[in-house]
This record gives structure tokens, sequence and C-alpha cells, in this order.
């Protein structure tokens, strides 16, 4: 336990502290000239000591100090109503609920899409290639002309976020599950060939067992680029909800708090899926007694 | 039963169908000839008497020629009163291909390794786009909203100047810049890095914990900051690219094995000669992951910092303006070049990798 309080959590502390550290002198770096230029136009004595403090006061700062955005956060999560359309657990609750539907969307594909190409020689040779095409197309850049489109049709509202997730989250997994339903050691495969068991059977009972580490490992990339999916999705709708919403209408009127304080909202939601997957993943190891990889 | 049976059986069936809804409906002679010919053949494949006696049946060439040759002949014939027999025929047409691929499959993957390796994907591809047209096409799809492949590709060939331009904008000049100044700056951080054992092992987990969030957010911040011209595209890019390569490089340089290290040791190297004659070259596998990796990262980066303030140019400026117009045959161009842009330079880095890594594993065992 001391062991990774000192190789790990000390490391880790200190690079961040130097990370708060490095921005602060950004906010006083970025901030200043217009500061100074303010402090000439009233002809205000001023000190670099008032300089500092005020430059960290912006209402709308180049680059806001890190208690701005915490204060703002904190004024948008626990001071408002959660139906409040500015309340940031809100935006959070409208990003997550898409972000999540995708990325089960995404893992129903992945898994089936991998099952397929593992099982069938001909799919795997015509299907790979353009599965690593398929995600060389930049799907987040045209992300708000197929949410355009789809309300065209008349599918509005979660589904067509999600589907942009789904698109980005099916990728990893699919790319995951073939390696882990490929892992099996060809002795254990001959094992169960000379049990002459059906191919259904060698799949449920070794292929699918040994590629839960790897989806897993996969599962955590998958729903950390289905946030990005979802906040991207939400861009083009007109700015109604949304951790992307937020962002939009921050650079309209160039509230850049709000800006900050949704991205870090953001972060802080892709930090608490990973984790939550990690959670699930631990469970399921100690329940099917796989040691921890 | 294995996949050719299956695909037999259901051939035998749909073309068997195929042909006799020829009687009740009007057809062109062409496709009345092909349902024709897809019955005989698929029909006469079932007895095991006739296919061991003509064994062109058994050749994939055969059904390959076929099938394409059916998928030009509907193509011809595509107009939006599709009938059941043309929807049959071109499904009866692309499980004849698939046909094909499963024997080739069976053969020895030597005999045609250009086919085998190349021609499969291809293939796919081509009934991708076909199933792609005649869907649009047949069922009378608008065109506002999926626009059929063949209007794409017009509209690219005659608009090809301004998809030069915008090409040029985004891709030689905010990605190509943003690329490599992320990756090269995080290239050279990372050596520096790690050298320090305790800085390295604060950067990892934070870095790692990075790369996983949505930085295309900070697209809005860099073109308040940078200006609506490349620049700002540029930095949104190198952001974005930044930390993969950080990370990977870091657990790169790492991967060397301990013996390998001690071996080093005991030949008195100094740090740069165990930098260059052995951790770099064993980070490569890592390095290269991240490259790829960012080449994607890059363009989405530069082509969304474009929705939020740019000139008149660029493919993100193009994708949404033509949106609003509703011109989605030019949206579909423009993410055709950058569809081809992205798979570029994905090839042009795994054949890079695949030179430079040539001692890896993954490359060895293929060679065999």
């Amino acid at each position: 336990m001391l062991f990774a309080i000192k190789n790990k959590v000390i490391p880790v502390l200190a690079v961040l502290s130097a990370i708060g550290f490095l921005w602060y002198g950004f906010t006083i770096f970025l901030n200043s000239p217009w500061q100074i230029q303010n402090y000439e136009k009233s002809s205000i004595e001023w000190s670099y000591f008032d300089l500092a403090k005020d430059t960290m006061a912006h209402e709308r700062p180049i680059l806001p100090a890190p208690h701005q955005i915490l204060s703002e956060i904190w004024q948008t999560t626990v001071k408002k109503k959660i139906t409040s359309k500015r309340s940031l657990i809100f935006h959070s609750w409208v990003t997550l609920s898409s972000t999540l539907m995708g990325f089960f969307m995404g893992t129903a594909m992945g898994i089936t899409l991998a099952i397929f190409i593992v099982e069938n020689k001909a799919m795997d040779k015509s299907l790979m290639p353009w599965i690593i095409t398929s995600q060389t197309i930049p799907i987040l850049a045209i992300a708000p002309m197929i949410i355009v489109v789809l309300n065209a049709v008349g599918l509005s509202g979660l589904l067509p976020k999600a589907m942009i997730s789904a698109y980005l989250s099916f990728f990893p997994i699919t790319v995951g599950m073939v390696k882990g339903l490929r892992s099996p050691d060809p002795i254990l495969i001959d094992l169960m060939r000379t049990y002459s068991t059906s191919r259904l059977k060698l799949f449920f009972a070794l292929r699918l067992p040994s590629s839960v580490s790897f989806l897993f490992t996969s599962m955590k990339v998958a729903i950390a680029i289905s946030l990005v999916g979802a906040i991207v999705g939400e861009l083009p709708t007109g700015a109604v909800a949304g951790l992307g919403a937020r962002l939009l209408t921050g650079s309209y009127y160039g509230q850049t708090i709000q800006i900050w304080s949704a991205l870090i909202s953001a972060a802080t939601l892709a930090a608490m899926l990973v984790i939550s997957v990690n959670i699930i993943s631990q469970v399921t190891f100690r329940l099917m007694g796989i040691q921890k990889p | 039963m294995n996949m050719q049976g299956i695909l037999k059986y259901n051939l035998a069936l749909l073309s068997f169908i195929c042909f006799f809804s020829i009687f009740f409906e009007s057809n062109s002679p062409y496709i009345v000839y092909s349902a024709l010919l897809f019955a005989i053949i698929s029909l006469s494949r079932l007895s095991s008497l006739i296919s061991r006696k003509i064994r062109i049946l058994d050749d994939f060439k055969l059904d390959l020629i076929v099938s394409l040759v059916a998928a030009l002949l509907i193509i011809r014939e595509l107009s939006d009163t599709f009938g059941l027999t043309l929807w049959l025929l071109s499904i009866c047409a692309w499980l004849l291909s698939w046909l094909a691929v499963e024997k080739l499959m069976k053969e020895e993957s030597k005999s045609y390794p250009f086919i085998y390796s190349f021609g499969i994907p291809v293939l796919f591809g081509f009934w991708l786009l076909f199933f792609w047209e005649i869907v649009t096409v047949g069922l009378d799809i608008p065109t506002v909203i999926l626009p059929p492949p063949s209007m794409i590709g017009i509209k690219f060939i005659s608009s090809l100047d301004i998809l030069f331009a915008d090409f040029q904008q985004t891709f030689m000049k905010s990605v190509l810049a943003g690329y490599f100044i992320g990756c090269s700056s995080a290239f050279i951080f990372a050596v520096l890095i790690d050298k320090n054992d305790f800085l390295r092992r604060g950067l990892l987990p934070v870095g790692n914990f990075i790369s996983a969030l949505p930085i295309v957010g900070i697209a809005p911040i860099m073109v308040m900051w940078f200006g609506f011209d490349w620049h700002s595209k540029a930095a949104v890019v190198v952001v974005m690219t930044f930390f993969p390569m950080l990370v990977n490089t870091l657990s790169g340089l790492n991967s060397s094995s301990l013996i390998e290290r001690d071996l080093l040791n005991t030949y008195a190297a100094s740090y740069w000669q165990n930098l260059f004659k052995l951790r770099l070259p064993a980070a490569m596998p890592f390095i290269f992951n991240a490259l790829k990796i960012n080449s994607t990262l890059a363009l989405i980066g530069a082509i969304v910092a474009e929705f939020f303030g740019t000139p008149i140019v660029g493919i993100g400026f193009r994708i949404s303006t033509e949106v609003g117009r509703m011109n989605l045959d030019m949206v579909w161009a423009e993410i055709a070049v950058a569809a081809i842009a992205g798979s570029a330079s994905y090839g042009v880095l795994s054949l890079i990798e695949r030179l430079v890594t040539f001692w890896h594993p993954s490359y060895r065992l293929k060679n065999n």
C-alpha cells in the first residue's frame, strides 16, 4: 500500500499540481495585456500584485483561472435545480444518456462483427480492411451533417447522437474482440477437438471466456470515444441541451468560463465512465475466477 | 453444413423464385437472360452428378465473372420502377460473388496472392457501392437524405478544383503543420522526460487520462486565440495529437526487456548509445501506433475546428455550408476527399512502419 502511494499517487499529484501552477501562470500572462490596457485607460496606479489579482477576476477572460472554473461549476451544479436549463447536471445527463446508448449499440455491433470475422474466413478477408477504412473517415467531422439529415428523416432526440457514438465505439470493440476470440492457445483448441466439441461449444466454452479481458480493455477505450461522439453530435442540434450545446453557446457569446466548465465536466464524466467500466471488469474477473491480467 | 453449402442452397432457392418472377413482370431481355443463366448455374450445382461432370462449375472464376456481369447489367437497367426480379437478381448476384470468395478461401492462398489479399476487399467495396446505388435509386430515396454513389462520383469529378482548394487548406496547411508540430514535440518531450523516473510515473497516468478526453472541445477556444485562418486549426491538431504520442512513446521507450538493457550495460554503453541502439528501435511499434491513431485524429480536429469559424475555404467549411444548402452530393464528395486522405496517410504510415520495424514478430510471421 505504502509502495503504491510512493510510486503512483505522489508523482501523479506532483504532475497535477505542476499543471495547476502552469495554468495560473498562463492565466496571468494571457489576460494581462488587456488588463494593463484597462489600467492605462482609466489611469489607475497598479502593482504586479493587483495585476495578478485582477487577471483572475475577468468576466470573459482569454484563459480563466482554475478557481473561476470551479466556482462556475459549483454555481451551476449544486446551487441550481437539476431540472433547470442552466444546471450542468442536466446537460451532463443528456450527454451521458446518449453516450451510454451509443456505447451499448456499438458494443453489440462490435461483438457481432468480431464473431463473424473469427468464424468465417471470407468475412475476415473482406470486412477487416473496410473496418479500418471506416475509421479513417472523419465521422466526427461529418457528425453534424448526419444529425441534420437524420432529423430531416424524422429521427431526432437521442438516437442520432447515439448512432455517432456507436459508429466510433464499435471499432475498438471489434478489433479487441477479434484479438480476444483468437487468443486461446492452439493447444487448447486442439484439446477441444479431441473431445470432438462442436463449433458452438468451442465458442462458448473456450473462445468467449478467453476474450473477456480483451473485451474490457477495448470497452474502456470505446466508452471514452463514445462520449466524444455524443458531445460533437450535440453541436448542430441548435444547441438545445447537452455538454456540446454548452460549448457551442459558450463560443457564440464568448463565455470562456462556460466553455471551460463544460470541458471540465466532460472530463469528469469521462473519468467516471472509464472508472465504472474498470470496476465492472474487476467484479467480472473475480466472478469468473480470472487472475488479474 | 458449411458456409458453401448454405450459400448454394439459398442461391438455388432465390434464383428459382427469380426465374418465375420473370413471367409476371416485363423486363429487358438482358435481365431475362441473366435470370435464366443464374437459375441454370445454381440449380445444376445442386446435383453432384452434373457438377462432377462439368469441372468449370467448381471454379470460382466462373461465379465471379457471372456475378459481376449481372451487377453491371442491373446498374444499366436501374430506374425508380425497380421490380421484384431485379431485387432478387441483385441478391443472387451478391450471393454468387460470396460463394466465389468462399471457394477462393478453400484454395491455396499462394496460387492467387494478389486476388487473395487485395481483390477480396475491393470486391466487398464494389458490392457495398452496388447496394448503395440500387437501394437509393430503386427505393427512390430523396437525394437530400442519401445521394447515390454515381451522383457523388459525378459531382466529385466536376468540382475537382474546389475540392483541391479545400484539401490544400485543410490537409496541407492545418493537418500537416499541426501533425508534425504535435507529434515531434511530444516525441522530444517524451525522450526528455524519460530520463526522470519520477516525472514519467506522474505523467503516464495523467497523459493516458487526457488522451481519453474530448479534446475536440477546445476547438472554439483555439479559434478565439489564434484567429480564423489555419493556425487555429493547426493548434487544435497539435493539442489532439500531443498526448497519444507522449503516452505511447513513453511506454515504448520502456518496452525493451531487462535482459537487453543488461547486455548493453555490460558493453558499458552510454545513455545515447542505449537510446539509439536499443530503446528507440524498441519503441518504434508504439510510436507508429500513435502516429496512425493521430493521422485520423488530426483530420477530425482540423475539420471540426473549421465549424467554429474559418475563411471561406476548407473541408469543414464546405461541409457545413453545403449541408445548409442541401447539396448533399457535394458534402459526400468532401467526405470522400477526407476518407481518401485519411486512408492514404494510414497506408503510407503502415508502409513506413513495415520498413522500420521489419524485425517485429508480427511482420516476420506473415512472411513465413
